[in-house]
């Protein structure tokens, strides 16, 4: 075989030593219980370390435990590294680890042509090929002959380099994953130290574990100085931007929700209670909430999410932050509490980590349907703000904002995320809690002259007197309100004018939005429109269009109710507007009923997110067709 | 940072004593006249008035159905929340709060029906939050339907050859559920409704009370064998903890256990207590003959009011959890 530089575009492999790739993605492969999710972790870390911009992407066998070596049991974790710019996890596999047949016949679809694959030959056996439904064997039939594969004996390897050590034959196994980081870290370089530091902390409980993991990345390691395969290791372009000092951490869309959660409190001055109940994809929320020590982080797991809505709702009457996370599903159950919390007016963050649906769907894979049941699954006139996440880090951003309208206009919030945002990760820095927004609350109430729906008069909201206050004592409910009183009123023209006043409550907090932001300038012919997780492959594909120097810029809301109010200028400033959603078309429903605009939608449900790719292509033929 | 003022409004302060006014909306309740709910709204306002809680640390939560309606005509914080979901709501505000004293109040349907699941996990929980149960075997808010404590046979509304499903028994539920302190009372007798709620708030943890209610309008005398002057000694066995269970007329009867059945022996005139009698024991390591007794009914045998059990478990909420 031909020592090989890199997968990616170079322009003479053989003549160059040292290359520095814009940018690279890399796949660790192997069986659910090979520790690929450690490995490919700690890489996209030390990558990031290194100045790169990362982003990650997990894929979990859809089985808790498949048997060994099938299809079915493969986990992978795609790490995308390099300069700024980069906002997805890869449309496709630059490099991939295979640590058995399996894997690699799983991802080989998802591998660049000329690709590269480091695989584990020693698990290329008769019985693993026969499991991963090879006929033959890959590695002799000629069927790879597209890409550059690198036969490794990584179990072979590992076993010897551990020799000596009091572990167990299933141990030994697992550290391939250490051969394989070891490997890679030498071929795009990172700091041994680093990892060193890192295995003794991680493994200081078991030191055998610790010694064998040493051992292991070093014999993956010394394989690639050693082994002739890679002339010399790669280099991958940093981001030149300066980074603030910080901590920083690969934060998923989940456990960026959580932190949101809690530091929205915080900065509020309130207890934040969670009422959860597991649902795949948005359990971790509720699991990150239930670690923390702190008397005023309050997870409760209810029994239903009809009960973790109706206990949030009952936190928030008692003056916390209240909130509760779940998916689709968990959403259509939650929809009769909604209402309450819209006619009580409390404050409520409520999470939808999207799935795909209808019904129980497809719980593993990733879409934006829920968007419409959000703005309007729920009977009666219950007008109530939704947000949406772009980013994994984003979500820290979304609930802070949705924390900040719920408490300012004292309103149950809906905030969507989704399966691709959830698992997704970027490395962030948290915030300092100074640097979060101000939060405006409505507890400053005098008992002289209290009612409990006496408005103010800017946002609309109704005070917010919880019990152990004395002498506002009041009772409140989904009966509707009369006026200031809020006692229950059946009058006609009463309820005409609380419909109208909730209505115009909500529509108000696009007052405090910023200026609509178009990337790529206001001038663009076509603009490419989207919300939520589509954010990376639509800002990637505008900077790819413009690099070719089409007329296309790109928006993405993060309020989608009530929308921007510069939003319908916004659009028509543009000849034509392209909605891009991972659904039928609900947002580009929605925006056509609102501005009377003939806009065009790009939509896929496949429950995976759109490529680049797809998006340049589909942009490329809309700009044909435009006069 | 955020401004969390609260400015005390003047005459805030608790009268001296507090009398159950105070603890009353002045809100006309509009139970049909004659509803057992008033009652129970006495009873519970004259409870607040004796618990020494500041108003302002009351919480009357409630679901939906006419027993619902019941937070309005106090004068504490109440919510009324959505159809059998009040324990969720409940345990939320329990829970950022645990220096408040909160009241849940449902109804059959409300609790046995829609919302069991709820009644059932706020049980077991032993969260510090106390739940009355106004049980009057009907629908009344949508006039007249069966519910799940109705009767076989009764023809309702919704079941006009009879109800042909087997009812559930709330105390049974309760006990079964787990829950530290279970209680039965009657709508008519507001000393014993008093003493018991009263005893429910002194209770740590969770606190469930049967009320038999009478709904004059869809099922009136459901209780009338247990309440009425004329019957009630034969019908109705009122539990003294550590006493043996009499009842009857000069209470000469006693109950007595058969090889594992409950019966009733009558007393000779002047004949003693027998040893063999049946004491009340709320506090018994399991609830096995409180779950009998709770099963107890005419025309066989009198039905059982009273605290039914009554013990220490851990508090959902206050207690630390377990490492």
């Amino acid at each position: 075989m031909n020592p090989v530089h890199a997968a990616v575009d170079l322009p003479d492999p053989d003549l160059i030593q040292v290359q520095t790739l814009d940018e690279i993605t890399v796949k660790f492969a192997g069986d659910s219980g090979d520790g690929i999710q450690l490995a490919g972790q700690k890489f996209a870390l030390l990558a990031s370390a290194a100045g790169e911009t990362v982003r990650t992407m997990p894929d979990y066998p859809a089985e808790i435990r498949s048997p060994v070596g099938t299809l079915g049991g493969v986990s992978g974790f795609q790490v995308r590294t390099g300069s700024a710019g980069i906002h997805t996890p890869g449309d496709r596999i630059d490099l991939l680890v295979a640590l058995n047949p399996a894997a690699l016949r799983t991802n080989l679809p998802e591998l660049k042509a000329n690709g590269i694959v480091i695989l584990d030959e020693s698990a290329f056996t008769a019985t693993n090929l026969a499991k991963a439904g090879y006929p033959g064997n890959p590695l002799e039939d000629g069927s790879l002959r597209d890409y550059r594969v690198f036969p490794v004996q990584i179990g072979k390897l590992t076993r010897g380099a551990l020799k000596g050590l009091a572990l167990s034959t299933k141990q030994t196994t697992r550290s391939r994953n250490f051969f394989a980081l070891g490997l890679i870290c030498w071929l795009f370089p990172r700091p041994r130290a680093a990892v060193d530091e890192w295995i003794e902390q991680r493994f200081a409980a078991t030191p055998e574990l610790a010694k064998a993991n040493h051992r292991a990345f070093d014999a993956g390691w010394n394989y690639g100085e050693t082994a002739e395969y890679f002339v010399s290791p790669l280099h991958v372009a940093t981001n030149q931007r300066m980074r603030e000092a910080g901590v920083y951490r690969l934060v998923t869309g989940n456990a960026a929700l959580a932190k949101g959660l809690v530091q929205s409190a915080r900065r509020a001055g309130l207890s934040l209670f969670l009422g959860g109940y597991p649902i795949t994809p948005a359990t971790e929320v509720m699991q990150e909430l239930s670690r923390y020590r702190d008397p005023d982080v309050h997870m409760f797991q209810a029994e239903d999410e009809i009960a973790a809505i109706g206990s949030a709702i009952g936190a928030a009457f008692a003056g916390a932050l209240g909130a509760t996370s779940t998916s689709g599903p968990g959403l259509s159950l939650m929809g009769e509490f909604l209402n309450l919390a819209v006619i009580a007016e409390l404050p409520l963050v409520v999470i939808d980590v999207q799935r795909a649906g209808p019904s129980t769907g497809i719980p593993t894979k990733s879409e934006q349907a829920d968007l419409l049941q959000a703005l309007h699954g729920r009977h009666g006139e219950s007008p109530l703000p939704v947000l949406a996440a772009a980013t994994p880090a984003d979500c820290f951003a979304t609930v802070v904002e949705a924390s900040r309208i719920a408490l300012r206009y004292m309103t149950p919030v809906v905030v969507l995320s989704d399966l691709s945002l959830a698992s997704g990760a970027e490395v962030w820095r948290e915030p300092a809690l100074d640097e979060l927004p101000e939060f405006t609350l409505h507890r400053s109430v005098a008992a002289a002259d209290f009612k409990p729906y006496r408005r103010d008069p800017e946002t609309l909201a109704r005070p917010w007197a919880v019990p152990g206050d004395p002498g506002m004592e009041h009772v409140i409910g989904g009966l509707e309100k009369a006026g200031e009183s809020g006692a229950v009123c059946y009058e006609a023209e009463n309820h005409a004018a609380m419909v109208q006043l909730r209505h115009d409550k909500v529509a108000g907090i696009a007052r405090d939005y910023p200026a609509t932001a178009v990337h790529g300038g206001t001038d663009a012919c076509l603009l490419l429109l989207g919300w939520g997780s589509t954010f990376g492959a639509i800002r990637e594909a505008t900077d790819r269009l413009r690099q070719r120097g089409r007329s296309v810029a790109c928006l993405h809301l993060r309020h989608l109710n009530p929308l921007p109010h510069d939003l319908g200028e916004a659009l028509r400033r543009h000849r034509a507007v392209l909605v891009i959603e991972n659904n039928s078309g609900q947002l580009w429903q929605q925006l056509r009923a609102e501005y009377l605009l003939d806009l065009q939608r790009l939509n896929k449900v496949q429950g995976t997110a759109f490529r680049i790719a797809e998006i340049v292509e589909a942009t490329e033929s809309l700009l044909e067709t435009l006069p | 940072m955020s401004q969390t003022t609260v400015i005390p409004a003047a005459t805030a302060e608790l009268p001296t004593p507090p009398d159950r006014a105070h603890f009353l909306s002045g809100t006309a309740p509009r139970w049909c006249p004659g509803c057992g709910c008033f009652g129970v709204l006495k009873s519970l306002t004259a409870t607040y008035a004796r618990l020494g809680v500041p108003r302002e640390r009351l919480v009357t939560i409630s679901g939906i159905g006419c027993t619902s309606r019941l937070p309005y005509y106090t004068g504490t914080y109440g919510f009324h929340t959505l159809h059998g979901r009040a324990p969720s709501v409940a345990l939320g505000v329990k829970l950022v709060n645990p220096e408040l004293s909160v009241w849940v109040i449902s109804g059959d349907g409300d609790a046995l029906a829609i919302g069991t699941n709820h009644t059932l996990h706020l049980l077991r929980r032993n969260p510090d939050i106390k739940m009355l149960l106004l049980n009057n075997q009907i629908y009344g808010l949508t006039k007249g339907q069966a519910s799940p404590t109705s009767p076989l046979g009764l023809v309702t509304r919704s079941t006009p050859y009879g109800v042909a499903d087997a009812p559930i028994n709330p105390v049974n539920l309760a006990l079964a559920a787990g829950a530290s302190f279970v209680a039965r009372v009657a709508d008519t007798n507001g000393a014993m409704m008093e003493e018991v709620f009263a005893a429910a708030h002194a209770h740590r943890g969770v606190a469930f009370v049967e009320v038999l209610l009478n709904c004059v309008t869809f099922h009136d005398g459901a209780y009338a064998m247990i309440t009425d002057k004329d019957t009630r000694d034969e019908y109705a066995l009122a539990m003294c903890p550590g006493q043996p269970l009499l009842y009857g007329k000069q209470q000469r009867k006693v109950l007595v256990a058969d090889n594992g059945r409950i019966l009733a022996l009558p007393l000779a005139e002047g004949e003693a207590v027998p040893d063999q009698a049946l004491r009340h024991d709320p506090q018994a390591g399991d609830a096995g003959l409180a779950q009998q007794l709770a099963l107890m009914g005419p025309p066989d045998l009198p039905c059982a009011l009273g605290i039914f059990r009554q013990v220490q478990a851990p508090v959902y909420g206050l207690d630390p959890k377990p490492d």
